[in-house]
């Protein structure tokens, strides 16, 4: 039971980060390697923020514009400097390392010892109240949390800008038709997914309770696997959203590496499960093959 | 109208493959007129358009629309008023789009793309009756995906989203080229029938002698980058395809000698 809570907890916070790449990654068609970097980048802001005396909940919205801004960042990289996808994400990446350094001002920050928006008064009354609901009271929050992120971005998805970022990644010379500044577009994309990322790293922060620079490392990896994990389950069971079957691909993602951890594998091997997972989804999908032939 | 005046266009400039396409070319198209273009590969006439929407720019020279230069403007600012078919028809609708979908965004065209919603139920019933003008069933197909429609269909689709907001040109590139003969066909009907409905000028450029003869107004012939027949009004109805594929031949022989 702990460790379906642990799976459900971890699952769920990187969801959002998961639906952020679902965004570059199978939207955009767009590999962001940024968010290596993002997603620690939102850890550490939220920690410095709360440790600072910032309301938890106010460094969500705070995150995700923060995130924002380095999506604009490596969409100017790649659409004004006409720099390929790949290295555009990755130059972030590499520069966000030391940017999270000086946020944070040294390699790690705990923040035990203050509230969070799933340890406070609020929340511990309600969920005191209660026998029993306290153990799942992260659970819940982030339920809530996650389904709102989603509801949004199927809200968005289907606005005329909406519409226009599908349009880039599937035809983007139908987007110079209709008049639209294709490059504008795909900034605007990279914008709303690397600050969805963001704010998936401000709520894993307050989750985890503590930034370590060495905390993003692998992210994009978990990301991707995360969506095509459940793109690939959508083609099987099609009464899902994507949106929703992304947000489950990440929570598969997260019980497949406890299982491997819970079957002899030691923490240390963690990035080393996440590689060779990665390349089994890959193999067992064949996404890669269709990404080959287009 | 539409005018480009002495445009020099080299490809490859300052490299052995260096090749001169347009060497002070100049062309005028009247309001409202309808001109196809024939030549055969490499004779610019994709080129020309491409000059003209701003997907490649021109070394030199000016590209006017009602008398102001547009050369200088973005290939997506010039779209706004210009609607465009190529010849692959999936470059013309959005694959993992429905139908419905794919006519919002041609519809919302020239609005700014903000946070309405993309999808306005209220005009579904007109995307419905513009559809069943095509006459391939696709009125009840609103909700099907276009990538799964066959290549005609979606020319079909793209024709009509590229004609659905009011404009000042419309540019075929080869639109029926990828097609088989009846729905290249039926598309060109289609073609005929919006271009006089809309009143709108139009430069079409095909491989197809028959459809140059028997469509447009004015039938123009390029040749290494110039234009090397021009025949407008009586002129070009007493054309026939005969005659243009016999100065298509003497043209070959010139270049084989």
């Amino acid at each position: 039971m702990a460790l379906l809570v642990s799976v459900l907890e971890q699952g769920l916070c990187y969801a959002i980060m998961a639906l952020g790449m679902y965004i570059t990654y199978k939207i955009l068609d767009f590999p962001d390697m940024t968010v290596d970097g993002g997603f620690p980048f939102g850890i550490c802001l939220a920690v410095v923020m709360i440790r600072a005396g910032v309301q938890p909940i106010l460094t969500l919205p705070i995150c995700f514009a923060a995130g924002c801004l380095i999506g604009v960042c490596t969409g100017i990289i790649h659409v004004v400097f006409k720099v390929r996808d790949l290295l555009a994400g990755i130059i972030m990446m590499t520069g966000l390392y030391s940017i999270n350094l000086r946020i944070a001002g040294r390699a790690n920050l705990p923040m035990y010892d203050y509230y969070t928006i799933f340890d406070n008064r609020l929340m511990n009354g309600i969920f005191g109240a209660v026998p029993g609901l306290a153990k799942f009271q992260s659970v819940i929050i982030l339920v809530v949390i996650v389904a709102v992120v989603k509801l949004i971005l199927d809200w968005y998805l289907k606005t005329r800008s909406g519409l226009m970022l599908q349009a880039v990644g599937d035809n983007d010379v139908l987007v110079t038709s209709m008049g639209v500044d294709r490059g504008k577009v795909r900034i605007i994309g990279l914008a709303i997914a690397n600050g969805m990322v963001a704010l998936s790293g401000s709520i894993y922060a307050q989750q985890q309770r503590y930034f370590d620079v060495s905390m993003g490392t692998g992210t994009a990896v978990i990301g991707l696997a995360s969506v095509i994990i459940g793109t690939a389950l959508l083609k099987k069971l099609s009464f899902f959203k994507v949106t929703t079957s992304v947000i489950i691909g990440a929570i598969v993602y997260k019980a497949c590496v406890a299982i491997a951890i819970k079957c002899g594998l030691q923490s240390t091997d963690l990035k080393l499960i996440t590689a060779v997972l990665f390349l089994v989804i890959l193999i067992i999908t064949r996404d890669r093959k269709r990404k080959v032939e287009a | 109208m539409l005018e480009l005046k002495s445009i020099y266009k080299n490809y490859n400039a300052g490299s052995v493959n260096e090749m001169c396409l347009f060497d002070d070319f100049n062309l005028t198209v009247p309001d409202g007129q309808f001109v196809a273009v024939v030549g055969s590969n490499g004779s610019g006439k994709t080129s020309m358009l491409n000059i003209i929407c701003g997907s490649i720019q021109a070394d030199r020279g000016e590209v006017l629309v009602n008398g102001v230069n547009i050369a200088n403007q973005r290939d997506y600012q010039r779209h706004r008023t210009i609607g465009r078919v190529y010849q692959d028809p999936s470059k013309g609708t959005c694959p993992s789009m429905n139908i419905l979908e794919n006519m919002s965004i041609a519809d919302n065209k020239g609005k700014r793309y903000g946070l309405q919603s993309g999808v306005n139920h209220k005009r579904k019933d007109y995307y419905r009756e513009l559809l069943k003008g095509l006459g391939l069933g696709l009125e009840d197909k609103l909700y099907t995906k276009v990538g799964s429609l066959s290549g005609g269909q979606r020319q079909a689709v793209a024709l009509l989203m590229s004609t659905m907001t009011p404009l000042e040109f419309l540019i075929l590139d080869e639109h029926t080229a990828a097609l088989d003969p009846k729905t290249a066909d039926i598309i060109m009907e289609l073609t005929e029938k919006i271009v006089r409905e809309k009143k709108v000028t139009t430069i079409m450029v095909t491989h197809n002698l028959r459809y140059a003869t028997e469509y447009g107004d004015r039938l123009l012939m390029m040749h290494e980058g110039s234009v090397i027949l021009d025949k407008a009004g009586e002129e070009k109805k007493n054309m026939n395809p005969e005659q243009i594929m016999h100065l298509f031949n003497e043209i070959s022989v010139e270049c084989g000698n």
